[in-house]
């Protein structure tokens, strides 16, 4: 669709509403961004993450992720970190990307790391769950599937379906994973670095795609105003609380699928409360990338994500593209 | 890191299919139960969408119902089926294999470029493994008798019943959509029954139809069903009827009109604007599609939902209507169409009445000889008016024919040759 419809009034007021009861807290998604406030993305790297090897080194990557989050939270341990993120009693789900596999998925250790220092934390396994669209992809990406309620559980949407009712905003119309909407109080975005031959990029606004039925309708003019939109619903703004994207393994071009000839390890996570940022960094990456491989940019192939300038707009305002106003933190 | 369970890290057990069984959940449409519901259901007055959820509901529910509720704690109320049943999954008739287990889907002007593993925009497509597969045929999510005058065809066969069923999917996606539902959804994400072509003729035969209709949702997208149905169809002497947006490429097209009887087009609009922002889709496409099959001899019928504000000025309905005449000729039916508000367009009211008769007025002065406004009970232009004599020669209330004027393809009053298929 050439012409974006704006959302009307009632939506954006919905929308609205929904940042501002978490506006007041340490937890939660932040409330809409303010132009004027500085937001953190952090971009963590070990460049000996693999060691000798191609395996992840759990004990470096467990560090890693213990920088980062006490970087984004400025606090002295990673507890106290995850103790801003979510709190016990609720049920947090970790929203993962399994889409390509084993090659370029959110990567088990990575969620292995993650789901311990949850429980550290104080949630307890039962209060985990592991989510994607389709059970499918998430064994492909090397998750079991688990749904004992007395334990950990790991599924897809295709477990427990989808709401009848339409969210909307904007150009969107859809119905909401039931995961997210009955079962997860709380969500940590885990997408990766890839790049997207239709999005231009996927990460963690592109993600949320996992979220609603019906994503294949919404792939069209480079995903713009759609990513964005579907970011806006107010049972995905409630909910995610932190995106901490797996750039271990990136790839700059012929995603979504595995594409081992353009992958390289990279072997960092970009962590931030702002999708935005976080989005707008990591496409920076690629690009890097890609002009060292001595490849065409995404604009110049017309594939640029320019949802994520819409993400930033002012009927979004779901964090900030302005380089000048992202504080990025490499550790 | 807790050793306790973990499904990330060791190998309990769990069940590979999750929470439901194939073997709980697809199951052979059983005749007897399917005519009961259906017949049962054609007493009672329903909106659309209403009707069909409760038309397709009975015959499936049997099938699926084993497995929802399987979940302790939750009240799910419908639930999914599994995604995997081989049944339904057959080879694309349409598409190209691009480098990198790409493919190029060319059954709709889209031309959806697939990675593997995904799906295209109509969501029942999927690339595997560089190979390109339709995931609903013979997968039926509705399943209704209606008086084929409901699809709505004036022309064919009056005052008969069309066996219509439909599958998930759709490669546009209209703000109006009556039927979003199915039409938005993915196969995996509605009640589906296994109605393989031939049960599907059989069933139709045995319920008195002497069509199946191809409605609901976008047949385009369940395309290789839809032919096998109508060859299947065929061999019992039973017509094939498609409710369309005839948003399909030329070759496709061209290959389904050798198969079926009668297309009826919804022309959602008459400017590409709306078919961008309201149908997600192109209106030149569709004027081709719409030429070809007049070329090609098909019986076509065009319905044109008339969205106040949006597709309603008199120079749209000049236009459209000029149009139809020089390129379609003036004996082609056109349905105006009263809008409810659905879906995304909640925000608009019905359409005035006196807006669908300004339409109409506008047509017939244009020259075109069957106008008709739709979902308008009792309404004089529901009828078929000779174009001669301008007497009655199709009598309507509703869907329902009252009375018959014709004599083998003619006016019985003036002798005037009635444009149509009749019996």
């Amino acid at each position: 669709m050439n012409q974006r419809p704006e959302p009307n009034r009632r939506e954006f007021l919905t929308a609205c509403a929904a940042s501002a009861m978490l506006a007041g807290g340490s937890y939660g998604f932040p409330a809409f961004f303010s132009a004027r406030e500085k937001t953190k993305v952090v971009n963590a790297r070990d460049p000996l993450l693999r060691g000798a090897g191609s395996s992840l080194d759990s004990g470096r990557l467990l560090k890693m992720l213990d920088r980062s989050v006490q970087v984004l939270y400025a606090t002295d341990s990673p507890l106290e970190a995850w103790q801003k993120v979510v709190r016990p009693g609720e049920v947090v789900g970790l929203k993962v990307n399994g889409l390509a596999g084993k090659g370029i998925s959110t990567s088990v250790l990575l969620v292995q790391i993650l789901c311990a220092r949850l429980q550290d934390a104080g949630i307890p396994q039962k209060d985990i769950v592991i989510w994607d669209r389709l059970n499918a992809d998430l064994e492909s990406a090397g998750f079991r599937i688990a749904t004992h309620q007395d334990r950990m559980r790991c599924f897809g949407n295709d477990t427990l379906g989808y709401e009848e009712e339409l969210a909307t905003y904007g150009s969107v119309g859809s119905c909401l994973s039931k995961t997210l909407t009955r079962v997860c109080d709380a969500v940590i975005n885990l997408p990766v670095l890839k790049d997207h031959g239709i999005a231009g990029v996927t990460m963690a606004l592109k993600n949320m795609f996992g979220a609603i039925h019906n994503p294949n309708k919404y792939h069209l003019n480079v995903g713009d105003p759609y990513i964005a939109d579907v970011n806006m619903l107010p049972r995905i703004r409630q909910k995610v609380r932190l995106h901490i994207c797996d750039a271990t393994t990136a790839q700059y071009e012929g995603g979504p699928s595995y594409m081992p000839q353009w992958t390289w390890p990279y072997n960092g996570l970009l962590v931030s409360r702002d999708p935005v940022a976080l989005d707008y960094t990591g496409w920076q990456i690629l690009e890097q990338k890609r002009a060292e491989k001595g490849m065409k940019s995404l604009r110049t192939l017309g594939r640029a994500p320019d949802y994520i300038a819409t993400a930033a707009d002012p009927n979004h305002r779901l964090g900030t593209n302005d380089p000048s106003q992202i504080e990025l933190a490499e550790v | 890191m807790s050793k306790a369970h973990n499904p990330l890290t060791d190998g309990a057990s769990f069940s590979p299919h999750g929470i439901y069984r194939d073997e709980d959940t697809i199951d052979a449409l059983p005749c007897d139960s399917v005519l009961t519901s259906l017949t049962s259901l054609g007493t009672t007055e329903h909106d659309r969408r209403t009707f069909l959820k409760l038309a397709s509901v009975p015959c499936l529910t049997a099938c699926v119902g084993s497995s929802v509720g399987a979940w302790p704690s939750l009240a799910l109320g419908a639930g999914p089926v599994p995604a995997e049943d081989s049944r339904f999954i057959a080879e694309a008739q349409f598409y190209e294999k691009l480098a990198y287990k790409k493919t190029r889907c060319k059954l709709c002007p889209r031309e959806c470029v697939i990675d593997d593993r995904e799906r295209g925009y109509c969501g029942v497509r999927e690339n595997r493994g560089g190979s390109y597969y339709t995931l609903v045929h013979s997968r039926v999510c509705a399943a209704h008798i209606d008086p084929i005058e409901k699809k709505p065809f004036f022309h064919f066969y009056p005052g008969t019943l069309a066996f219509s069923v439909a599958t998930a999917g759709c490669n546009v996606n209209c703000k109006f959509c009556q039927n979003w539902d199915i039409s938005q959804s993915r196969p995996e994400q509605v009640r589906s029954t296994y109605l393989p072509p031939k049960d599907l003729a059989n069933l139709a035969q045995q319920n008195r139809c002497p069509s199946i209709a191809y409605t609901y949702s976008e047949p385009v997208v369940f395309y290789e069903y839809m032919r096998d149905a109508a060859e299947a169809g065929h061999a019992l002497g039973i017509k094939s009827v498609v409710v369309t947006g005839g948003y399909i490429q030329q070759d496709p097209l061209k290959k389904l009109c050798q198969g079926v009887d009668a297309i009826k087009v919804d022309l959602k609009a008459f400017s590409e604007k709306y078919y961008k922002e309201v149908v997600n889709g192109e209106l030149k496409p569709v004027l081709e599609a719409l030429v070809t099959m007049r070329n090609l001899g098909m019986w076509s019928e065009i319905v044109y939902l008339v969205v106040p504000t949006l597709n309603d000025t008199d120079a749209e309905f000049r236009a459209l209507a000029q149009w139809v005449k020089s390129n379609l000729g003036a004996e082609v039916p056109v349905h105006f169409s009263r809008f409810h508000p659905q879906y995304l367009l909640k925000n608009l009211p019905p359409t005035p009445l006196e807006t669908l008769e300004r339409a109409k007025a506008i047509a017939d002065a244009e020259g075109l000889h069957y106008v008709y406004l739709g979902n308008i009970p009792g309404h004089p232009a529901e009828s078929t008016y000779c174009p001669k004599c301008r007497r009655i020669v199709i009598g309507r209330i509703g869907l329902t024919v009252k009375e018959m004027h014709l004599r083998k393809g003619k006016c019985e009053y003036c002798q005037q040759t009635i444009a149509g298929v009749w019996q």
